[in-house]
């Protein structure tokens, strides 16, 4: 492990762990897009919705936070278990009917950056929320879809958060839920997809971005602590890594702490 | 014209074996009182449609209301997975449900379609997914005016929708604030219509962003106080996450499950005592 991995593990009264890594550089992402005029930001709800909430805590211009419960701007002091919690609703500049955020908000491309999670992903980033195994005699029912395909499908660029892992991430999805990239270069054009589709990864172990040419994830980023070999074993397909892999920057102590916050409210 | 019934008469006289019922509420406002009464008369044969089938359909699901299931997301928000619908699906139990599965802007096409009496729903919807090739009410259509490609999906119109509001007047009319959701929609796209409510008032003052659904385009107003729970209703209460989170161990083992359902829900007469049977009349967060 290297010393800046030890210096990160020491920040003052704190543990920090992967997650937390995963939380914060999601945040940074999006702090950094709202930096660039694009702040609307479709949440999922879960680790979307945790570092979302972590982004707007930190970052001026902060990300506006959409719910698909029709929540526009909501403004949680603690953090939602649902997408629907009574806080996001009197906390938003604006609630929408359910027809309408899908319709005029999102399918109309008013949604800067669609912000998912899922069980599975693959090499061209398209994600699994519906089965593991066949679709007619599944190993494991998920939830389904819920709003993901329109959102993989419209908002301006999409962002995933996921805990890599081998059985998650995988060379083909079990059933394609939402559209990252189909099969490769020229499929969301050939589609017709309004949306530009997924610019940045973000897992435990690092960043995952798609290669301009190829379209498959490959790893741009480390974070401090983990290896090649770490990112290698939790991938199911060859991965590959960028010539110029970066180290994410350790997390601060007042991410950390305004992380702890939300979650302890 | 809407009729003030109590909830026990209106389920009875308008849902019977083998129809399609809505029960919407995203997130907020859950019918969960009308459903316990669904259970408690022993509907059979079912075909469900709601977008999050969550806690209130698990428990129809379990205790084998339901033959089929229209939806677009089924779980247990920020819990996990919902048991008995995953059970009902992976094994058949207590018998095998046919799924017709949509996303949320689907099911939202699909249910203002009906609303307005429209034969289909128009979205940019679908594309690239692997639902199209396993859902046949999706379908691609060609906008004559532009030559875009675009998903059409047919109405939907349940036989009965139900739905729970803060309050209505005598009139039967029937105001709905905070999320919204989808529950106008879907009560103006169904044939028949029960609204369980936290009150009756004598008149609807203004709450902002509040919709008011005419009484005259209603079936029956019925009043239960807490009807949503451990849903929510804006102004009256806050949801009961405890309650979420309780129902993952109620609801892992078909035993467990199965007792729960005799004894709080087959076992009381009405909603009240469900909750008191249950311990849960002290959970109930008013504000």
């Amino acid at each position: 492990m290297s010393e800046r991995a030890a210096t990160v593990i020491a920040l003052p009264a704190e543990h920090v762990d992967a997650d937390d890594l995963m939380i914060v550089n999601a945040a940074r992402a999006l702090g950094q897009l709202a930096a660039a005029g694009r702040s609307a930001c479709f949440v999922g709800i879960g680790l979307p919705s945790t570092a979302a909430n972590l982004a707007r805590r930190i970052y001026d211009p902060a990300p506006v936070l959409v719910y698909e419960s029709g929540c526009i701007g909501s403004k949680p002091t603690r953090l939602p278990l649902s997408i629907g919690d009574g806080e996001l609703g009197e906390t938003a500049d604006a609630v929408v009917s359910v027809p309408e955020i899908f319709a005029y908000w999102l399918q109309a491309g008013r949604i800067d950056v669609g912000f998912l999670g899922g069980a599975q992903l693959d090499r061209f980033a398209n994600i699994n929320s519906t089965v593991i195994g066949s679709y007619d005699a599944p190993r494991t029912r998920l939830p389904g879809a819920g709003g993901a395909p329109e959102i993989a499908a419209s908002a301006g660029q999409v962002m995933v958060i996921m805990r890599q892992g081998a059985r998650a991430f995988v060379e083909r999805c079990d059933f394609r839920s939402s559209m990252g990239f189909g099969d490769g270069p020229g499929d969301r054009e050939r589609l017709g997809l309004l949306g530009g589709g997924p610019r940045l990864v973000v897992t435990d172990l690092g960043l995952l971005q798609p290669d301009p040419e190829t379209c498959e994830l490959i790893m741009t980023a480390m974070h401090p602590g983990v290896t090649r070999e770490d990112c290698i074993a939790a991938t199911g397909w060859p991965l590959r890594f960028a010539d110029d892999l970066a180290e994410t920057d350790p997390p601060t102590a007042h991410e950390i702490a305004l992380l702890r916050e939300i979650q302890a409210a | 014209m809407a009729e003030l019934l109590d909830l026990r008469t209106a389920v009875a006289s308008l849902i019977t074996d083998g129809l399609t019922v809505s029960m919407e509420g995203f997130t907020h406002l859950i019918p969960h009182a009308a459903g316990h009464e669904i259970i408690r008369q022993g509907r059979r044969d079912l075909h469900l449609v709601r977008m999050t089938p969550d806690i209130i359909y698990d428990q129809l699901i379990g205790a084998g209301c339901a033959t089929r299931l229209t939806f677009s997301w089924g779980g247990n928000p920020g819990v996990g997975s919902l048991h008995r619908f995953r059970d009902a699906v992976e094994h058949g139990w207590p018998h095998a449900l046919e799924i017709e599965e949509h996303s949320h802007a689907g099911m939202a096409a699909r249910y203002t379609a009906g609303a307005s009496g429209l034969p289909f729903g128009v979205l940019r919807g679908y594309v690239g997914t692997d639902l199209p090739s396993r859902t046949a009410t999706i379908t691609p259509i060609t906008c004559p005016f532009t030559g875009e490609q675009l998903a059409a999906v047919p109405a939907l119109k349940p036989d009965v929708t139900v739905a729970h509001a803060q309050r209505a007047d005598r009139h039967g009319n029937v105001q709905i604030w905070g999320l919204v959701g989808i529950q106008k929609e879907a009560l103006l796209a169904a044939r028949a219509t029960i609204v369980t409510v936290e009150e009756i008032v004598d008149e609807l003052t203004p709450t902002p962003g509040a919709i008011v659904i005419p009484g005259w385009a209603l079936d029956a107003v019925c009043v239960v106080p807490n009807g949503a729970h451990p849903s929510f209703a804006m102004g009256y209460s806050d949801r009961d996450n405890g309650f979420y989170r309780a129902w993952d161990d109620i609801s892992k083992s078909r035993e467990a499950f199965t007792e729960w359902i005799d004894r709080h829900i087959r076992s009381t007469a009405d909603f009240p005592a469900y909750l008191r049977s249950a311990g849960l009349d002290s959970e109930v967060a008013h504000v």
